[in-house]
């Protein structure tokens, strides 16, 4: 019987109603008094020195207040990568200063070098234009290979455009070489991981503002990392101190990993709030976001793949140039690096592993986490090459991958890209994908397929991925600069109703209704009557954000350990009530009750009794009754899947449509199913985005042709068939009391290499020899590869 | 946006004379203006909106020939049955919100080379109807963005001869869902003409070779020698001149095949 309310009841998202009726809160929806407005001048070149900005014409247009430039920000700090990444001959990377406005140079179309502060923002835009700069134009840096062997640099001070050269794992360089020298079979590919905008609904936006008679600061920003934006301006950009600054997140329309990084337009808003005094709110327009917000992806690789003649996984290699873009953004190097190369053993026993990238600075935007961040990249290169493999040995594809499966006795198991795989059944996962994929009915299909003069493909894959990110003992060993652990403070109030502040950010996630079915169930009470705080460090003890689907396995591990310490506490209190030992209580539905005998006092009532304490054992306990816990994970988590995709392709126009999509994945336990459908669903949306639709496209010249919708393919519904997903596998992670795993970014990191390898199959059937196909798969390119 | 004055007539008189001012600019449905507007890649001094104009709204046949007012909306033509291969062509124009603003006067004015609308008045050989004047839709198209009217001139209707038989194909740009490639068919007594959209750098054009061909045997096999030479057809990113090229041959066969 599925529950209705607690863990694993599919309960109906209560925030969906402020959504869904136009009446969330979002950062643009904030007008404070006296608010002014701030418009950037940006670039339209992508590579040139800054000879001259003369705003002298621009501070005198009506309703002006203020013209800032990359000058009035010399002194201060830049924005720094989150990440320390050494080099394979253990030279640090390169990191050369992310100013708040562009300062000596332009590095990408859409660098701002300056910024008008005005009462309205049709003020701004004018004055903005009455700006006169001098750009002399450099000739761009785009493409990666050039980049490496020019001497034309984005950043002059580094005299390279190498950030780092960055080897996993550097120890077994010569054994996989050697494996791959010897092998029965070696299977080759080269590959793009295409670039992608990321597209969230909500453009950026920020209001700063601040308080003389205090010194406070305010910002309120468009964040999914709230703290980690404050810790960010505080030490590194602003120098305002933590305690004198706020950051509030309010609802916040989509981030998909572009919001989790502090950006410059945040600083400008917070210094011209002091220097006006009033509030000043910035909000980015489509064609900004374009250019501005950090992009996805971008790498090119080669991978090779070496078997025994039995189709034993032997080794492993990859070498790959990852595009950083013009700046190091927060995760920008940890994305390529730990989040990629750690994943290249995927689900498989395989022995050795070598992954090498070199990531490269170029005249673009900046390039980092984006849903997935770094697995997608992995999981591409190694279920393409798998397929390949399969083919080039005439193995099923199905069969070449259980044969080199972790088996479920093989756990915990050390994987040979250094990571511990804690629990999994990759059989069971794709046992469930053949039955609900209808494997044995694809024949059939494609016979009708090709009835109608259409090619149909059967793609497979099967993924891992690190989620839950991360012990912070094991991240600080491999270069993090942060701690990965959350927080979270449980406050029951006097009348017996709970606010829960968590350091998570939900926007999009569910947070506010999957949270309180934790809380609700620990506690036996209505999680009606439990409220979710999230998004303002104010309110809230500390936290680091929400990405790599880490909000419930560390930040609801926080909230376990948090109600945990609540019940002791209320077990207490109990007690003495019931003038028993707390070893007595017991707690069921929201009941205490004195185990053997029919004494028992209400959740509310002990509510009540810590904060109106008469007759209370004050020498033993405090009144009150509100707990913080901080929880850092042992691990990460592994969820992992196995997909299913089918595709009919028009062989005289190279359509590809994807007409069944199966995803199976294992997310260890459920707390809301619905939910978790749900962020399968738009995973896979935007997987399939990337496989046949989105390309972003810079000209020789560092411009975006991609620029606009008119260009930029979003993925629409009717793009997309009924996806089918299952969670029934799921096997529970072993070290977070939630046995949770993660499931945020699955469907994007499964999705891609599934479609792409149903494509190729689709070709196959069709007589035609090809093997790949780089991804958008377009409509033309599908042509092309079949001419 | 930059600031502009509004204008409201109600006549085409009106609408004429209003557009004499320096720097006015007719307004249709807005749906390619006013996002140009926005981003400040126009700045006229006054709009003159055809909304209002009475005789430029709805559509009436007479005889052989459906005459469409110049301000009528996509909507509305997609709802009418006397020319059903147009109706279905404006039917699959952008979005409910586009096709319930834009018009056909405000499409055939801005000859956007992947525009749907200026395949159906070419290959219909329709008349544009202006406030001073008729033209030939052979004389009115002059490549990518560029028609026949003069500054300030008014398309008040459209004039479609309806045909035997017609079809549109259109294979969509994935992004704007413009045409990549769109192939309007249309079956007359006298021959049979076919107008290409989305390929040309040179924006909507007849394909005489297949007209020729069609005008003898009506089938898509009447095609089967033809080649579609790749010059001066739109390269870019969502496809190249050869391909381009290629789906004009495919999809006028399949115009042909729906048409019947
Ligand atoms: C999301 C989207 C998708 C679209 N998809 C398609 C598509 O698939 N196929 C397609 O063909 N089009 C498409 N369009 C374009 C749409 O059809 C527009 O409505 C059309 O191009 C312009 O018509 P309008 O009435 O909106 O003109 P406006 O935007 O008002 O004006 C366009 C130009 O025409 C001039 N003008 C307007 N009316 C007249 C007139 N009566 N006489 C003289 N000049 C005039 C204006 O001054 C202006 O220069 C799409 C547009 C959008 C926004």
């Amino acid at each position: 019987m599925p529950k209705d309310t607690g863990i694993g009841a599919a309960t109906v998202r209560r925030e969906d109603v402020r959504f869904l009726t136009g009446t969330g809160e979002y950062t643009d929806d904030i007008t404070l008094a006296k608010q002014t407005y701030a418009v950037f001048a940006r670039s339209t070149v992508a590579h040139g020195t800054i000879k001259s900005i003369d705003t002298s014409a621009a501070e005198a247009m009506p309703g002006v207040l203020a013209v800032f430039t990359g000058e009035d920000f010399a002194d201060v700090g830049g924005n720094p990568a989150g990440w320390l990444i050494n080099s394979r001959d253990g030279e640090p990377m390169k990191e050369p200063k992310r100013p708040v406005l562009a300062h000596g140079k332009v590095r990408h179309v859409g660098d701002a070098y300056a910024a008008v502060i005005a009462e309205t923002v049709q003020q701004a835009r004018d004055a903005v234009e009455a700006i006169e700069v001098d750009i002399e134009e450099l000739d761009a840096i785009v493409d990666m290979n050039a980049a490496l062997s020019g001497s034309n640099f984005v950043h002059d001070e580094i005299g390279t455009n190498q950030c780092f050269d960055w080897g996993w794992i550097e120890d077994n360089r010569e054994a996989t070489d050697n494996a791959i020298k010897n092998a029965h079979h070696v299977t080759t590919l080269e590959l793009v991981n295409n670039r992608l905008v990321p597209n969230a609904m909500e453009p950026r936006a920020s209001i700063g503002s601040y308080k003389a008679s205090t010194g406070e600061y305010t910002l309120h920003t468009t964040s999914q990392n709230p703290h980690l934006t404050r810790l960010l301006i505080s030490a590194f950009v602003l120098g305002i101190p933590e305690n004198m600054l706020t950051v509030i997140a309010p609802d916040v329309g989509g981030g998909f990993g572009s919001k989790i990084y502090h950006y410059g337009e945040e600083a400008l808003v917070l210094a011209a709030a002091k220097r006006l005094n009033r509030p000043v709110k910035w909000t980015a327009d489509r064609t900004e976001s374009f250019l501005t917000d950090a992009h996805g992806r971008d790498h090119v690789t080669k991978i090779e793949l070496a078997l025994d003649k039995d189709g034993k996984f032997l080794a492993f290699r990859t070498d790959t140039k990852a595009n950083v873009g013009a700046y190091l953004s927060n995760f920008s190097t940890a994305t390529p690096t730990f989040l990629h190369g750690t994943l290249m053993a995927g689900n498989y026993t395989v022995p050795l592993v070598y992954v090498n990238v070199k990531a490269v600075f170029t005249n673009t935007a900046p390039v980092d986490a984006y849903r997935g961040a770094g697995r997608p990249e992995a999981t591409y290169s190694i279920e393409r090459v798998i397929d390949k493999a399969a083919r080039e040995l005439g193995m099923d594809p199905i069969e070449l991958r259980r044969k080199n499966f972790v088996k479920p006795n093989q756990y915990p198991f050390a994987s040979a890209a250094g990571l511990e795989y804690d629990a999994g059944n990759y059989d069971a996962l794709m046992d469930k994908m053949e039955e609900v994929a209808d494997v044995a009915g694809f024949a059939a299909r494609r016979a009708e397929s090709e009835k109608n003069g259409k090619l149909r493909g059967f793609g497979v894959n099967a993924y891992i991925e690190a989620c839950g990110i991360a012990p912070s003992n094991l991240v600080g060993v491999l270069g993090s600069r942060v701690g990965l652990y959350d927080a979270a403070t449980v406050r029951v109030n006097a009348t017996g109703n709970l606010s829960v502040m968590v350091g998570a950010h939900s926007h999009g996630q569910g947070h506010e209704t999957a949270f309180p079915q934790v809380v609700a169930e620990m506690l036996g009470i209505d999680p009606a009557v439990i409220d979710i705080v999230h998004g303002d460090t104010s309110k809230i003890p500390f936290g680091m954000g929400t990405y790599g689907s880490r909000s419930l396995a560390v930040c609801g591990s926080a909230v376990v350990r948090a109600t945990e310490k609540i019940i002791n506490k209320a077990k207490k209190i109990a007690g003495h009530m019931l003038e028993a030992s707390e070893h007595d209580i017991t707690l069921a539905d929201g009941v205490f009750s004195v185990a053997g005998t029919d004494k028992s006092v209400t959740f509310g009532e002990v509510a009540l009794k810590a904060y109106i304490p008469h007759e209370y054992p004050l020498e033993d306990i405090e009144p009150g009754l509100e707990e913080t816990a901080f929880y850092d994970p042992a691990n990460f988590t592994y969820p992992s899947g196995a997909y299913a995709c089918e595709v009919e392709v028009d062989p005289e126009t190279g359509k590809v449509t994807v007409d069944r999509m199966t995803a199976v994945d294992d997310f260890g336990n459920v707390i809301n199913p619905m939910i978790v459908t749900g962020q399968v669903q738009g995973g896979l949306a935007q997987g399939i985005g990337q496989a046949l639709l989105e390309n972003t496209s810079y000209d020789e010249n560092g411009q975006l042709l991609s620029a606009s919708y008119m260009d930029y393919t979003m993925p629409r519904a009717d793009d997309l068939p009924m996806f089918a997903v299952d969670h029934s596998q799921g096997t529970p992670c072993t070290h977070n009391p939630l046995g949770v795993k993660g499931c945020g970014e699955a469907g994007a990191i499964g999705s891609p290499p599934t479609v792409v390898n149903a494509v190729i199959d689709a070709l196959q059937s069709g007589g035609k020899n090809v093997t790949h196909i780089d991804m958008p798969v377009s409509p033309a390119r599908v042509w092309e590869a079949m001419q | 946006m930059y600031n502009f004055d509004v204008e409201k007539p109600g006549t085409i008189a009106e609408a004429a004379a209003a557009m004499g001012a320096d720097e006015a600019q007719a307004l249709g449905g807005g749906q390619t203006l006013i996002p140009t507007l926005k981003q400040r890649l126009a700045s006229p001094s006054k709009l003159v909106s055809l909304k209002g104009v009475a005789e430029m709204q709805g559509m009436g046949k007479d005889g052989n020939t459906l005459r469409i007012g110049g301000a009528t909306t996509h909507a509305t033509v997609a709802a009418d049955g006397s020319y059903p291969a147009l109706s279905a062509l404006a039917s699959h124009i952008g979005d409910p919100a586009v096709r319930n603003r834009g018009t056909i006067g405000g499409s055939l004015a801005n000859n956007d080379p992947a525009a749907c609308y200026p395949a159906a008045a070419l290959a219909s050989g329709a008349t544009i109807v202006t406030n001073t004047r008729q033209i030939s839709a052979d004389d009115y198209f002059q490549g990518m963005f560029d028609t026949a009217l003069e500054e300030g001139e008014i398309i008040t209707a459209v004039s479609f001869p309806i045909p035997q038989a017609a079809n549109y194909q259109k294979f969509v740009q994935p992004a704007s869902r413009f045409a990549l490639v769109g192939v309007f068919v249309a079956k007359y007594a006298d021959g049979v003409r076919v107008a290409v959209t989305g390929a040309s750098n040179e924006g909507v054009f007849r394909w005489t070779e297949a007209e020729a061909a069609l005008s003898t045997n009506f089938s898509a096999s009447a095609l089967d020698g033809l080649t579609v030479d790749p010059d001066n057809m739109i390269t870019d990113l969502h496809g190249a001149a050869a391909y381009r090229a290629h789906l004009v041959k495919v999809m006028t066969g399949r115009a042909v095949t729906a048409a019947g």
